[in-house]
Parts: C-alpha cells; sequence; structure tokens
C-alpha cells in the first residue's frame, strides 16, 4: 500500500513531523488553525491505520521472517565500505508491520487522535505544544513500525526530549521535578539498550547477496538468527555470561519505561504533574514501548535467556500487580490512583508475557492495546474533573451522579473495563493472561497470588466510584456542569472500542495469533532451559 | 642539500602558508595602524589557504625533512580539524565584545591565532621529540597571550598566568621525561624510540615508567585530562569566549593527536595489519581507561554544580576528552577512527554551543545560568539551536553527538571493554542533567527581571547555521564522515 511512491508506513510515521512544521509555519496567534491542523493530521493518520486495518492479513506471521512482515518497506540508509580493518556497516531504513506491532500501530494513531482533542483548551504556547506532541506522535510510531535496530533507537530517543517539554512546560506544580526525573530515568535505560544494541551488532553478519561478502548489520531479524551470530564473537554461543549481561541492559531500558518494580518510580510523579493528553500518551502508548520492546527485542534475540528468567519475570509481574493495587488504593489523589493503577495493569501484561504460551502471550499484548484504551479514558476522566473543580483530592467529592449523569455513565464503562468486568474488553485479555500463565507449571504459585490483584483492583475502582459519584453529594461542587461534546468526543470512541472488543475480542486478537505462535516457536526453539547466571 | 630541502618544502606547504601569514599580519598591523581590518583580512585569507592546502594532503603518507615531522593522512586530518576552527573562530570574534573591546589590537589576536594554529598543525605531524616540544611550546605561547587578550578584565590576566604557571610545570615535567627516554634509547625520532625499545626487551622498565609517566603528563596537560586538568575551569572561564572555544577544539584536538601519535608510534611493536593493539613497554590501556573514567567523571560530576555557563561548558569539555580518551584505550584503528569522528562531531556542537554563549552575552552582558531565563520564549532561533547543540553534547539521537558516542562505545565493546563502556554510558546520563539545567532555564522558567532582547543579524545567523546544519546532518547521515576517519587512521610508519 502506497501513497504517491511512499510506504503507509512512512505516512503513518512522518504525517505528524509534516504536521509539526506545518504547524510551526504558522502565525503564533492562529491558535484555532493549529488545533485544526494538529487535529486533521493526527485524524489523517487514524484513517491511514484503518485502512491499514482493513488490508492486514492475519495469516502472516512476521516476527523473524522478513516475508511475511508487512506494508515492508526497505532502502539502504547508510553504507560504509569495508576497510582492512572493520567490515562493511550497514544501517537500514527498514519498516514492516507483524501482529506484535499491529495493535500498537492501531494504538499510537487513535491515542494520539484522542490526545489532541484533550488538548483543546490549552492556551500557553499552543504552538509549541502542538509541535511537540506531533514530534512525539512521530516517535512513538517509528518504534513500534522500525525492523532496524537502529532506526528503532533513534526513534525511542526522539521521543525523550518533546514528553520532557510537554511534562515540563505544561504541567502542573512539580512539573520541573518529574520532567527532569522522567528524563533521566529513561535515558538510563537507553544508554543501557543502546550498549547492547552494539553489542549486538558486532556479533551478528549476514550474508549480501549481491557482492557476497559478510557485512554487520543492525536489521532485527537478522539478530534473532542464532546462525548469523559469528562464531567467537561477544554474543555468540547460548546462556553464556555475556549474553545474560546484555539481555539484562536491554530488559532494563525497556523494565524502566514499562515501568517494571523497581524503576517505576518516576512514573506517579510524571502522570500527576503531566497535562490530561499526556498522560493519556504516557499511559496509552508509551508504557506499552517497553512490553513492546522486550517481546520486539529480548525474547526472540535472547530466547534462551528469556525463558531461563520466567520465574524472576513472574516474580516482577506479581510485584507489579499487588504492589501496584496496593498503592493504588492508599491514594487520595484522583490521578495518582489511575497511575499506580497502570503500574498494576501493565503487571498483568508481564504475566502474561511470562506464560511462554500462546494464549498467555496473546492476552499479554491484548491487554497493552485494552489498557491502552481503558488507562486513556481514565485519564480523560480526571482531566475532566480537574478541569472543573481544579481539585483532584478524592475525598473532596461525592455525589457526583447527581449533576453530572452523562459523565457518570461513561466513567463506569471505564471504571468496570479497567477492574476486568466481562464483556469489556479488560476482561478477556486479563482472562487470557491469567489463563496462559496458569498452564505454565513454573509459574502456577505466582499466578494464583496474582489473582489477588483482581480483587484488590476490583476494591479500589467501586472505592473510589463511590467516594466520588455516590453518597452526599458536596455542595462546594452545586454547578458543576456535565460532560461537554469535546470530552465526550474523545472519550466516546474510546468506549465503543472497549464495548466491541468486550463483545467480539477476534477484532483484535485474530490478527495476532499467527505472530504470537511464531514467537512462541522461536523462544522454545532455543532448547530447554539454561541455568541463570552462570 | 638544497634540492632536498626544497623537494620536502612542497609537503610542508600548509605550514609555510601560515608562517608566511603570520608575518604578513604582524607586518601590516605595523603598517596600517588604526585599520586592523586589514591585517584581520590577511589573517582569514591565510588560514583559509593552509586549510585548503592541508586538504590537498589527503593521501600522502611521507615523512619530511629526516623524519621530523610527517605528512599523513593522520596528521592532515588533524590539520583540517583545527584549520576549520581557526576559521570559524575567526568569524566568530567578528561578533565578539571581549575582541571588539580591544580594537585597536586586533592584528595582535589575529597573529597569534595564526600562530596558534601553526603550532598545532605542527603537533598533529610531529614525530621527532624536539619537533613535539617545539610545537608545543609554540602553540602554548600562543595561547597564553591568547587568554590574556582582554587586559583589562583581571580574570583574563588571572587566566593568562594559571596556563603560563601550569603550561610551563608540565611542559618541564614533559621534557624531563623526553630526557629520560632519549637517555633510554638513544633516539629522538618516535620509530627510533620503538626500535631501541624493542631491541631492549624491557631492561629499563622502572626508568621506562618514570619517563613514560612524566611525557603522559605533558599530554593530559594538553588535553586537560584529570588529573592535569586544574588549570582549565579558571583559564576557560576567564579567557574571551572565542579563546576558549578555540582551545577546547583545536587545541585539544592537537593534543590528542600528538597523544595518539606517540603512544601508537612508541609503544605498539611491528605490528600486523588488523590490530595495533599489543603493547609491550609498558600497560598503557590500563592507565588510560583509568585516567578517562576520572576525566569523565570529575567532568560531568563538577559541572552539575556550575552556575556560568562558560565555566559549565569548561568542565562538560573535560568529560568529552574523558570520553574520547576511552576511545584511545583500546588502541585499535577502531578505537583511533573513533576519536577522530568524535573530533568533528565536537567541533560543529561545542563551537556552536559556545558562539550562542558568546552572543547571548553580548546581549545580556552575562554569562551565568540565571540569564538564560525564559530565553527560549523570546529568542526562539537561539533558544532551539542551543537545545540541539546541547542536546548533541548529551550524545541524543537524531543528532551528530550521538554518532560520536556510538562510535566510542563501538570501539570499546568490539575490544570487550565492557565495564568501561558501561561507565561511559552512565556518564551520558549524569551529563544529561547540567545540560537540561540550561534547557530548563531556557523554557521552563521565567525571566527575574526585563531581560535584554537577543537578536541575531542576518550574517550571525549564517554562521549558526554553519555550526547548527552539520550537527543536524551528520546525525541522521553520517557515512561520509566515518569514511573519512577511517582512510585516516592510517599513521606513518604503522601499516
Amino acid at each position: 500500500m502506497a501513497f504517491f511512491g511512499i510506504g503507509v508506513l512512512t505516512w503513518l510515521t512522518f504525517l505528524p513531523i509534516l504536521g509539526m512544521l506545518l504547524v510551526l509555519v504558522l502565525p503564533k496567534r492562529s491558535d484555532e488553525t493549529i488545533k485544526w491542523t494538529a487535529l486533521a493530521v493526527t485524524g489523517l493518520q487514524v484513517v491511514l491505520a484503518i485502512m491499514v486495518y482493513f488490508n492486514f492479513r492475519p495469516d502472516l506471521a512476521g516476527i523473524n521472517d522478513a516475508e511475511s512482515m508487512q506494508f515492508v518497506e526497505r532502502a539502504v540508509w547508510i553504507d560504509i565500505p569495508s576497510t582492512s580493518w572493520v567490515g562493511r556497516i550497514q544501517i537500514e531504513y527498514f519498516l514492516g508491520i507483524d501482529g506484535l506491532s499491529f495493535p500498537m500501530v492501531l494504538l499510537t494513531a487513535l491515542i494520539s487522535f484522542i490526545a489532541v482533542i484533550a488538548s483543546w483548551k490549552i492556551d500557553k504556547a499552543l504552538k509549541g505544544y502542538m509541535a511537540m506532541l506531533l514530534l512525539l506522535d512521530t516517535g512513538m510510531m517509528g518504534v513500534f513500525v522500525a525492523l532496524d535496530f537502529f532506526l528503532f533507537y533513534v526513534f525511542w530517543e526522539v521521543m525523550l526530549l518533546p514528553m520532557y517539554f510537554l511534562i515540563g512546560i505544561w504541567g502542573g506544580p512539580r512539573r520541573e521535578y518529574a520532567a527532569i526525573k522522567f528524563f533521566l530515568y529513561t535515558l538510563l535505560g537507553s544508554v543501557l539498550m543502546l550498549l547492547a544494541m552494539i553489542a549486538l551488532y558486532f556479533s551478528v553478519t549476514v550474508l549480501d547477496p549481491s557482492t557476497g561478502d559478510r557485512l554487520h548489520t543492525f536489521n532485527m531479524l537478522a539478530m534473532m538468527d542464532p546462525a548469523n551470530f559469528v562464531e567467537g564473537s561477544l554474543l555468540a554461543g547460548a546462556g553464556t555470561a555475556f549474553r545474560q549481561l546484555a539481555y539484562l541492559g536491554l530488559f532494563i531500558g525497556f523494565a524502566i519505561k514499562v515501568p517494571i518494580f523497581p524503576f517505576h518510580t518516576w512514573l506517579p510523579d510524571a502522570h500527576v504533574e503531566a497535562p490530561t493528553a499526556i498522560s493519556v500518551i504516557l499511559a496509552g502508548v508509551l508504557l506499552k514501548m517497553g512490553t513492546y520492546g522486550i517481546l520486539r527485542i529480548c525474547y526472540p534475540m535472547f530466547p534462551e535467556i528469556a525463558q531461563a528468567w520466567v520465574v524472576p519475570l513472574a516474580i516482577l509481574a506479581f510485584i507489579n500487580i499487588v504492589y501496584g493495587a496496593l498503592c493504588a488504593m492508599a491514594q487520595q489523589d484522583f490521578k495518582k490512583l489511575i497511575a499506580y493503577s497502570s503500574v498494576s495493569h501493565m503487571g498483568i501484561v508481564l504475566l502474561g508475557m511470562a506464560a511462554m504460551n500462546t494464549q498467555g502471550m496473546m492476552g499479554a499484548v491484548f491487554q497493552m492495546f485494552n489498557h491502552g484504551t481503558i488507562t486513556a479514558m481514565l485519564f480523560l476522566i480526571v482531566g475532566v474533573i480537574y478541569d472543573r473543580a481544579h481539585t483532584r483530592d478524592l475525598n473532596a467529592f461525592g455525589g457526583l451522579a447527581l449533576t453530572m449523569p452523562k459523565y457518570t455513565g461513561v466513567m463506569t464503562v471505564a471504571f468496570f473495563a479497567a477492574l476486568g468486568l466481562p464483556g469489556l474488553s479488560g476482561f478477556i485479555s486479563e482472562a487470557f493472561s491469567f489463563l496462559g500463565a496458569f498452564q505454565n507449571e513454573q509459574i502456577r504459585i505466582i499466578t494464583i497470588a496474582s489473582t489477588l490483584g483482581i480483587v484488590l483492583t476490583a476494591a479500589y475502582m467501586l472505592w473510589t466510584l463511590q467516594r466520588v459519584f455516590l453518597g452526599q453529594k458536596n455542595e462546594k461542587w452545586g454547578a458543576m456542569p456535565d460532560i461537554d461534546g469535546r470530552e465526550l468526543a474523545a472519550l466516546v470512541p474510546l468506549g465503543i472500542i472497549v464495548l466491541a472488543l468486550g463483545l467480539y475480542p477476534s477484532l483484535l486478537l485474530s490478527s495476532m495469533s499467527a505472530s504470537m505462535n511464531q514467537l512462541i516457536e522461536i523462544v522454545r526453539a532455543a532448547g530447554p532451559a539454561v541455568a541463570m547466571l552462570p | 642539500m638544497v634540492e632536498s630541502v626544497l623537494q620536502n618544502l612542497t609537503y610542508f606547504v600548509p605550514e609555510t602558508a601560515l608562517v608566511v601569514t603570520f608575518c604578513a599580519v604582524l607586518l601590516a598591523d605595523v603598517i596600517f595602524k588604526g585599520r586592523p581590518r586589514i591585517p584581520w583580512t590577511i589573517g582569514l585569507l591565510g588560514l583559509i589557504v593552509a586549510g585548503v592546502t592541508a586538504f590537498q594532503q589527503t593521501g600522502l603518507n611521507r615523512p619530511v625533512f629526516d623524519l621530523m615531522i610527517v605528512v599523513d593522512p593522520f596528521a592532515v586530518f588533524f590539520k583540517v580539524i583545527v584549520a576549520a576552527t581557526a576559521i570559524l573562530i575567526y568569524l566568530m570574534s567578528l561578533w565578539s565584545d571581549e575582541v571588539k573591546a580591544s580594537a585597536r589590537r586586533m592584528g595582535e589576536y589575529a597573529a597569534l591565532l595564526v600562530s596558534a594554529t601553526l603550532g598545532m598543525f605542527l603537533m598533529a605531524g610531529a614525530t621527532n621529540l624536539l619537533m613535539i616540544v617545539l610545537a608545543l611550546e609554540l602553540t602554548g605561547l600562543s595561547s597564553y597571550v591568547l587568554s590574556g587578550y582582554t587586559k583589562e578584565a583581571s580574570d583574563s590576566s588571572e587566566a593568562s598566568l594559571k596556563y603560563i604557571l601550569f603550561g610551563a610545570v608540565s611542559t618541564g615535567i614533559m621534557l624531563y621525561g623526553i630526557s629520560l627516554l632519549y637517555g633510554l634509547t638513544g633516539a629522538t625520532d618516535l620509530i627510533g624510540i620503538r626500535l631501541a625499545l624493542e631491541g631492549q626487551a624491557m631492561t629499563h622498565t622502572p626508568m621506562l615508567l618514570i619517563s613514560s609517566i612524566m611525557i603522559l603528563a605533558g599530554f593530559g596537560y594538553k588535553i586537560s585530562a584529570v588529573p592535569f586538568h586544574f588549570w582549565t575551569p579558571d583559564v576557560y572561564e576567564g579567557a574571551p569566549i572565542t579563546v576558549t572555544a578555540f582551545l577546547s577544539v583545536a587545541s585539544k584536538a592537537a593534543g590528542f593527536a600528538l597523544m595518539i601519535r606517540f603512544l601508537v608510534s612508541t609503544a605498539t611493536p611491528s605490528l600486523g595489519v588488523d590490530v595495533m593493539a599489543v603493547v609491550q613497554t609498558f600497560e598503557w590501556p590500563k592507565l588510560i581507561a583509568i585516567m578517562s573514567v576520572l576525566t569523565m567523571t570529575l567532568g560531568n560530576i563538577v559541572a552539575i554544580w556550575q552556575n556560568n555557563l562558560k565555566r559549565l561548558l569548561a568542565y562538560s569539555s573535560i568529560a568529552h576528552a574523558g570520553t574520547m580518551l576511552m576511545a584511545v584505550t583500546v588502541f585499535s584503528q577502531n578505537g583511533v577512527a573513533a576519536v577522530l569522528i568524535y573530533f568533528v562531531v565536537y567541533l560543529f556542537m561545542n563551537l556552536g554551543a559556545f558562539y550562542l554563549v558568546m552572543l547571548v552575552a553580548g546581549a545580556t552582558g552575562s554569562e551565568d545560568i540565571d540569564s538564560y531565563k525564559g530565553l527560549g520564549h523570546r529568542a526562539p532561533l537561539v533558544g532551539v539551536s542551543l537545545v540541539i547543540f546541547l542536546i548533541s553534547l548529551t550524545g541524543l539521537p537524531p543528532t551528530a553527538g550521538f554518532i560520536g558516542k556510538l562510535y566510542v562505545f563501538s570501539a570499546l565493546l568490539d575490544a570487550q571493554w565492557i565495564w568501561l563502556a558501561i561507565v561511559g554510558a552512565l556518564n551520558s546520563v549524569i551529563s544529561l542533567y547540567y545540560y537540561v539545567r540550561v534547557i530548563r532555564n531556557m523554557y521552563l522558567r521565567d525571566p527575574d527581571s526585563a531581560p535584554a532582547p537577543v537578536v541575531l543579524t542576518g550574517a550571525q545567523t549564517v554562521l549558526l547555521m554553519v555550526f547548527l546544519v552539520p550537527t543536524l546532518v551528520l546525525g541522521v547521515y553520517f557515512a561520509p564522515l566515518v569514511d573519512w576517519a577511517h582512510a585516516s587512521v592510517a599513521l606513518f610508519g604503522i601499516r
């Protein structure tokens, strides 16, 4: 699929940059035009994503097979001839999607669009805000479509600076602290990833069919094939100390993004201080990059280590689920509560990943998508109430259902989806994740313990619902207007998706299964688990 | 005899051009008193001629004047870097208040820039201990005077004096080391020294160790590596910004060129094509690794506490020297290539940052980080450009700084220096903190009082683009640079 001779993935990725340039040349005072431009660009991105959805072939697996990647675009970007002491170097502009990245691409387009709607009331330096938002959009989309590690890394890092500004300039009272904390944490993760990436690069060579010489490459698919690892190179072999070290570097890099305990402390700060739309993006898309990275890079490139570390991963998942839920329960601040609920819900993704079977993996990726939509709703809901009352103190409210019936309706859908009510999308993915994990005997006990998280989630969600919407009406908020059309426009599409996927999950699940099966195959093919840390 | 000298002179064109320019500038300064523009222009033309002729030497690999100096791709690379820096500094100086304040002495300033450049050219090619000392002294003397250029400012004079004292002591120590080395080997050219050392099979190890460390002190001083860095912050803060920028790039480049040539030529025995690694005489890699870690970490950590942006950049340049030293540690073509790549990148981003600091200081009269509050909103182009330079200095893609870091880390991992790579990577996280402090003030803080506007003229914007465009373009398309660096690791006498 291509427009004007340029592939659809390139359009998806670089459309926001075009939008950014457009926004930058618009005069400073034309706020309305800037908003509509950003909306049009992200809207166009959604249209493209929908076209991708209808042209996506669910039977093609992808993962480590270039043939069955879809919408592939491939061109040589950097090519440096060899010298007597260093081989030829190649970096490719290599884009493509499969069942793993496909849901994330849809999610990114959708959430970016919603984020623009949610940003409608930003009045401080709107031009800069939209430019940063669009740049961030490019970074996010690029991460999910890149199949060359170098390209992946560039996109990964491109996101940092816009995010820093978005939190730091447009955030709440402690925005400076939250922004720099986010920046430092993420950079710490990504430099470790960088080292692992370089080590992989030096260990892998592929045959150039046209010239017949072996060349070093950043091609991710090549890094997934054990046959490409050069004998005696840093990461050759299976389960070696160097491989464990590289895996650890990558894992920490991704874990910070997820965030996995104990690297989660940046998240509540960033979420609480960020403006609503940015919280939506953070929770909706950025967190998924961590788990996406683990699935795209750690698992297929280091399958034997991924297997060996299943139990630790499951333990981390358990901590995330239960600890996140307990923290959420203790919060007075509405937004912080949602932030910790994200920690808890991402734990379910990790648990599904630790299952190492198709069911668990599909549950995990599906949960990534669902958490993206549901948490986006939750943050929007917090935003609605904060815009009106300028406080997020849960105990300050009460009886809002009386004055804001429509708002209460939307909120109930989101809350019940978050606590996993059957019929809504969250239930399906959580059930898949837990069922898959339960089947894996290694982590069965941990899975059983983790179900505690579901109870806790139901408890804090319902308790919050009760505190805010039911009970005695707080007279202070007497004339609070109900949710308006713009806010509904952001929430309703998400609500429809949550409901639709809850009733008919195959809309998305069917496109993942081939890829997830392939991923499991790769991990299993690596043979029985090797011992952790020799 | 005469014929041989004449023949050698044809390989000495860039240096000759600088000598001629130097004399011409001095003469013009005397003849056209009160019209400093004339010597100024002559100096610029001379530098351009030197740069172009140096570039034309690409591909040569031969000794000149009986192995006093050599013309090899490695030397040519550094000469081009030094010449480019000198030319850019020259242009920057056009808008420097500090230079303009003593406009009558602009000819002097021009002459000194040219003579410093000459010294650095010689440093890049010197293969004889005598030549090395001469080149170091020429560079040093010119730099001392340059850093004290603004006579009226007491901190400038202080900088100059400190520089002289430290310079004198370090060169003294180095000279002593050199004399010991000569005593041990009986040779003054680097290749002769290597052959002598190989023949003697380490009978003089303790003495060799002492002399090596003494010589290293001289290099360490030049590239401001810890623990020989103490002069750097004060000199960098006190000197005019243009001079600081010049010292932080060109002087460091020449220092690195000399150090790499010395280490590789003397310490690497007859080697194969693939490796230049086996170091016989002494465990250089470990020593340099430790030095690089100290340099990086100290530079970065102390930079966190700085409130004067010039001083902050001084410490940051110490940290960058540490990063490049890491690549020297590897003792391989990969490592040398990484240093070369890093220098090109560093040239653009560091000069760009200094340039903006100079312009802002010219408008607001302050180099304090606090005076940058709200700058991003009132001077968008300056703000955005400075953000890009700082991000590049941190080493984030898609800027050129990332490519520099990428190649340094690549060299380290390829040689399995994993711990060093990890320390280096963590250091770039530390560096983010202080670079972002500047960004934070520019965008996240509001100005304290009504701030002076910062407006760039057209010509100033053009020069800004000369720094900015490569910083961005080299971040996404770096094949030619890497190619050039790969071709330039060839040192004379080393296959």
